[in-house]
């Protein structure tokens, strides 16, 4: 297995995704004679999962049972240990998109911060293209080219400890699209379009405040970036649930044998086929939105350069 | 042409998207072919040969010309007022009228300088806040210096060309929608991709796009053959297409009951003297599929499209021995070919059948006008476990019946019904603020992952059920109860 070609049985050395309900899941690194500790008991890493088919259903030595997962970068971004604030895949994608990512592409990113959009963007370029990723943080970078050796990845992806606004990606006019997420992009837009090969690249910029925003648009329209455009994306979840609401009791009619309405002690009644006469009850289906949702995460500036 | 290095090159015969502002229209490039853009005409004879991304001016004479690179005036401190108190919009503040300006168009004279003759000739303009002075030229700007750009075709481009040009032909699937599809499917290079869309290929072309040619797609359709049209304008090399497959809804029964035989083949829609839009058959037709997208179809790709029509159509004069026994030979030569067509046919359906019965696809995408549950029970049955699946609805309720049937139906964690909420902005100093909402008609995604499916123990399918589904809410409980 590897984060970038999809495996079918469990092996030494892969990281799984132990599945345990609705969203709680962990990553485990899959090790001979190693055991992993669970709610549902223990799991036996070389009697439980090495050999077996990625999707099985494993039973714990306590008789609840999990599920083992391939991974995949989405996977990973909702599991990967936060060493910073990170990306999810709803930005990812729109990001993947807008900077029309492909195998063969070569993508520029700073900073590296946990590596989540870094997962995703390998995913997306390889075999033939690379990632090129900046994080002046000097134990960040070190965790994730341990992360991205882990993986299986470490030949599409070269990081780099430095600062960017100051000594800009370490590559020149040869990269398909640029991704800043730093506090100060204004600062490497210069470096961005020097890494940028010479027509048609594509530049992304994301930050949490519009202050950032509107001094990054000033940078890139100074630099000659084009058709500079910010966008924000959010995701709405919905649960599925039915719902059962019950009839009021709006007292009898007196004589009048014309119904209106919900009439639960009309037997002819038509209504609606969820109808439950005896309790008075209507069920349906819905999707619910979530109580707490996210209602922000940064802005996404993207811009072309010409 | 299609990975990095020297950057590509408008060619004859390419699909290029034409761009202004933010229209969008995708043409095919074509010598002394009359294009329409914008309330402008033109040939796209001049742009062979330039870089894409190339922005160019509409000449006097329908021709195309690069933009050259002006410099833009120093701004002088300029005349300007404070607020619009004073302002009062009658209508006459403009003294050019639209005999003069038509005038200064005649004499070729070129956008910028109308703009400058507009504000000059403007009673209003230098009342007029900087903000609003601003405005005001850059809807002039928009007016009449016309410049268009041509671009690559690439996913970005197409998605948001089709949503706002023709959403019906695709679901109403809305860009940022397609995205979250592409990331959740893990669509990548080297899958195994069964896709079920009925969006003119635009869904197939972004698949087509993230793989890079590697890996393998099984395209599932309905009726007589998928539709390509949008697939055409990706402009992909022809090896992308060596590993893309199809096969028919209407034989997937009989491949899962294992009852599967070639002998019942669709029909062909080649036979067919009328020609649908929605049905372009298995046959490479690029310049006839790109005619959905053009404001004018043209007689000449009409005619291409049915090469057996011309024969029906001929009346021979039999009396004509000769020319009979030409004609004969030629009837065979066709009945052979025929044959020969129908014969590669039916060895690509059973290849295609062998790839599906294999079970073990890296993913399933589904983005159609049917409703999804009896497609998403069917096709994921070619599904390997522990492999993601994507459906897109454009509404809300087929989903929840979707849902409810998999929960059922068992096999599959992670169930998420979701849509994204897309926002535009406007940045200038001192003046940013939204766009325009566009909550709302983007469409629904229902997603998930299978697991190796425990069949015939409906027991554990139900407590794998209880156990995926989140605790019910409190909010829920209170409305079972009495009042």
């Amino acid at each position: 297995m590897s984060f970038v070609e999809y495996g079918d049985t469990i092996k030494d050395g892969d990281t799984a995704i132990v599945f345990l309900g609705h969203e709680s899941m962990f990553p485990v690194k899959v090790q001979h004679g190693t055991v992993t500790q669970t709610k549902y008991g223990v799991i036996r890493h070389s009697t439980d999962l090495i050999g077996k088919k990625y999707g099985s259903k494993v039973t714990c030595s306590k008789g609840g049972w999990v599920f083992i997962l391939h991974p995949t970068p989405e996977l990973w971004t909702m599991n990967l240990p936060h060493r910073t604030q990170i990306l999810y895949s709803t930005d990812i994608s729109i990001i993947t998109m807008m900077l029309e990512l492909k195998p063969g592409s070569i993508v520029c990113e700073s900073g590296t911060g946990s590596g989540s959009l870094s997962h995703a963007l390998i995913r997306t370029v390889a075999p033939t293209g690379h990632l090129y990723t900046v994080e002046f943080h000097q134990q960040r970078a070190e965790k994730a080219r341990e992360e991205f050796r882990e993986h299986g990845v470490e030949h599409l992806v070269t990081v780099t400890n430095q600062d960017v606004c100051k000594n800009g990606f370490g590559v020149s006019n040869i990269a398909d699209a640029v991704f800043l997420d730093i506090p100060s992009p204004w600062e490497a837009i210069g470096h961005a379009k020097s890494a940028l090969k010479a027509e048609g690249g594509r530049i992304c910029s994301f930050s949490p405040c519009i202050e950032q925003v509107q001094r990054t648009c000033l940078a890139m329209e100074e630099y000659g970036f084009t058709e500079i455009n910010t966008l924000e994306i959010l995701l709405r979840v919905y649960n599925v649930r039915t719902i059962s609401l019950q009839i009021p009791d709006l007292g009898k009619e007196v004589e009048d044998n014309s119904s209106t309405g919900f009439d639960s002690s009309n037997p002819s009644h038509q209504g609606s086929p969820c109808a439950n006469l005896q309790q008075g009850t209507v069920q349906f289906k819905s999707g619910v939105p979530l109580r707490e949702v996210v209602g922000h995460t940064g802005y996404l500036t993207f811009a072309t350069k010409s | 042409a299609m990975e990095g290095g020297p950057s590509a090159r408008i060619r004859e015969g390419d699909c290029a998207v034409l761009k202004r502002d933010e229209v969008f229209k995708a043409v095919s490039v074509l010598r002394r072919r009359k294009i329409i853009f914008e309330k402008q005409w033109f040939y796209l004879d001049n742009a062979i040969g330039h870089i894409y991304g190339t922005t160019f001016e509409v000449t006097s004479g329908g021709n195309l010309q690069p933009k050259q690179e002006v410099e833009e005036t120093t701004t002088e401190t300029k005349e300007a007022g404070t607020d619009n108190r004073n302002i009062v919009d009658d209508g006459k503040s403009q003294k050019l009228t639209h005999d003069d300006i038509k005038a200064l168009k005649d004499k070729g004279i070129k956008g910028q300088e109308i703009v400058q003759q507009l504000i000059e000739n403007s009673t209003t303009f230098r009342d007029k806040t900087e903000f609003a002075q601003d405005k005001y030229i850059k809807k002039k700007k928009k007016k009449y210096e016309a410049v268009i750009t041509i671009v690559k075709p690439s996913t970005r481009i197409l998605s948001t060309m089709y949503y706002a040009r023709e959403p019906g032909k695709i679901n109403h699937l809305r860009y940022d929608t397609l995205a979250q599809m592409l990331t959740l499917g893990n669509i990548h290079a080297g899958n195994k991709m069964i896709v079920m869309e009925t969006c003119s290929g635009l869904v197939l072309g972004a698949v087509m796009e993230r793989m890079g040619g590697y890996g393998s797609i099984i395209q599932m359709y309905p009726g007589g053959g998928p539709v390509r049209a949008a697939t055409s304008c990706f402009g992909f090399p022809k090896p992308f297409f060596d590993n893309l497959h199809e096969f028919p809804l209407s034989k997937v029964q009989s491949l899962l009951s294992g009852t599967f035989t070639t002998e019942t083949l669709p029909a062909d829609p080649e036979e067919n003297a009328l020609v649908e839009e929605e049905s372009s058959g298995l046959t490479e037709e690029k310049q006839t599929s790109l005619q959905e997208t053009e404001e004018e179809p043209t007689p000449e790709a009409a005619m291409e499209i049915n090469p057996t029509e011309e024969q029906d159509t001929m009346d021979i004069n039999a009396e004509d021995a000769e020319f009979k026994e030409n004609k004969e030979k030629e009837n065979k030569e066709n009945v052979r070919e025929k044959q020969i067509k129908q014969w590669e046919r039916r060895k690509k359906l059973l290849e295609a059948a062998a790839l599906l019965r294999e079970k073990n696809a890296d993913g399933l995408i589904v983005a159609s006008k049917f409703h999804p549950t009896p497609l998403l029970l069917a096709l994921l049955e070619f599904v390997a476990p522990s492999r993601p699946f994507v459906v897109y609805c454009q509404y809300k309720e087929p989903l929840l019946d979707c849902y409810t049937k998999l929960r059922e139906r068992g096999g599959v964690i992670n169930l998420k019904l979701s849509e994204t909420w897309l926002r535009n902005y406007q940045v200038l100093p001192d003046r940013s603020h939204p766009k325009l909402t566009m909550s709302g008609g983007g469409g629904y995604l229902l997603s998930g992952i299978t697991v190796v499916l425990d069949k015939g123990k409906s027991d554990s399918s139900n407590s794998e059920a209880l156990k995926m589904e989140e605790p019910s809410s409190k909010r829920c409980r209170l409305q079972d109860l009495p009042c």
